[in-house]
């Protein structure tokens, strides 16, 4: 007998697609794309998820959020699957998660923008402040307060902000 | 020797200078130079024990005697770390650490791109990941080259010297044996001389562009293959491994 059968894998993904990132709370595993199957086998239940960075510190607390998530619906047998293939791309990120990003202060990922000169950042995309909107900013650092993050600085407001990365 | 020992040896190579190298980003932590700078470098220890832990694991599952990532990187000794000899060197003054990061970066990169096609689908899948990674940390390092390459006569002079104090410690990043031979042969890992051209290219590139001079291949250093260290190796583990050493069970 299968002791999960009570649930549907839709209902499962519904469960678990509202949990927000730890690090930037408006946004979801779901809409991060982090969150990629779920599946039901005869006597567990197992969640497929993939990380951002591979040393993103949130990736613990995702499964521990996941397991706790789960067992508060009464499903024990639970397994973690950690993918590396396909690597996660911020082209999952859904309009609605960067409108959320913007609104949050973090300059959500200019798509397609990927930097492709690899050793020089040849490419000069526009990152609009979340604050006042300007196009008018400047990279300060391609690494900010987390992995996923660069360091930009807006010229006509002057407020620094954070760049959601495009990889 | 078999398949499986050889897998489980390349691995670790893999593995461990991933490790050592962000072991040593790590100890710029609350050190470095400017905060952004202190936010990179600990940005870039993150990744690349991140990158460590995909493969330390996945070796231990090959090995099938039940090692999880953390047996290997906290439990094994010097004689058995497979690193480069280059990702063990010291930090010395942020020069030191820019050359030797830049040295390494584009040595990763030129890997990795070439591992993205192995046929061992979880080194296809680590390097197709861990490339986006160090493409950040190979920018990183070759911007700061230029900057103090091609900045004053003070940095420009400095990092010359990192430059030729490091250099013999490049050879050993390409040198193979049967390991090599044998994975090449399966189609998972990729013939280091093909990835010394790539990287050649790209060190003489940026090297022009810092106005610094290339040294000449004179003696270079050997060892890694046979898991032979420097001295500065212990030192590192020893610091790295405390606190599992004197506390034997304690988890996170």
């Amino acid at each position: 007998m299968n002791s999960n059968s009570h649930y549907t894998k839709e209902q499962i993904w519904g469960f678990l697609s509202g949990i927000p990132d730890p690090e930037i709370p408006v946004i979801t595993i779901e809409e991060l794309g982090v969150l990629r199957n779920v599946e039901i086998t005869l006597d567990k239940v197992i969640i497929t998820i993939t990380p951002t960075y591979t040393g993103c510190p949130a990736m613990k607390l995702f499964e521990d959020e996941i397991i706790s998530t789960l067992k508060s619906k009464g499903i024990e047998n639970v397994e973690i699957k950690m993918v590396y293939s396909p690597a996660w791309t911020t082209d999952w990120m859904s309009e609605t998660a960067m409108e959320k990003l913007r609104k949050y202060g973090i300059a959500p990922p200019v798509k397609g923008t990927e930097d492709k000169g690899v050793l020089f950042s040849s490419d000069q995309k526009i990152v609009k402040c979340p604050q006042c909107n300007s196009e008018n900013t400047q990279l300060k650092s391609q690494f900010g307060s987390t992995a996923c993050k660069a360091l930009y600085q807006c010229n006509d407001c002057l407020e620094p902000f954070d760049y959601f990365k495009c990889i | 020797m078999e398949k499986k020992d050889a897998l489980i040896n390349y691995c670790l190579r893999l593995g461990d200078s991933s490790l050592i190298l962000g072991q040593r980003m790590a100890e710029w932590c609350s050190n470095g130079p400017i905060l952004e700078e202190d936010i990179a470098m600990t940005n870039l220890a993150l990744d690349l024990i991140g990158q460590a832990r995909t493969m330390l694991t996945y070796a231990g599952e090959i090995e099938g005697k039940g090692r999880t990532e953390d047996d290997l990187a906290y439990k094994r000794e010097e004689r058995e770390y497979y690193n480069t000899l280059l990702s063990e060197r010291p930090n010395g003054h942020f020069g030191d650490t820019v050359v030797r990061n830049f040295l390494h970066s584009a040595f990763f990169y030129h890997l990795y791109q070439a591992l993205k096609n192995s046929s061992d689908e979880m080194i296809a899948a680590h390097a197709a990941k861990s490339i986006k990674e160090v493409t950040y940390h190979l920018r990183h390092s070759a911007e700061w080259l230029v900057r103090l390459g091609d900045g004053t006569s003070e940095s420009h002079n400095k990092v010359q010297e990192s430059l030729n104090n490091l250099w013999e410690f490049t050879g050993d990043l390409f040198e193979m044996n049967e390991v090599d031979e044998l994975l090449i042969k399966e189609g998972i890992a990729v013939d280091l001389n093909s990835i010394k051209k790539d990287w050649d290219k790209t060190v003489n590139d940026v090297l022009e562009r810092a106005t610094l001079s290339r040294p000449e291949d004179e003696y270079m250093q050997t060892g890694r293959l046979d898991a032979m260290h420097s001295e500065y190796l212990g030192h590192l583990i020893a610091e790295m491994q405390f606190l599992q050493r004197a506390y034997p069970t304690a988890k996170w």
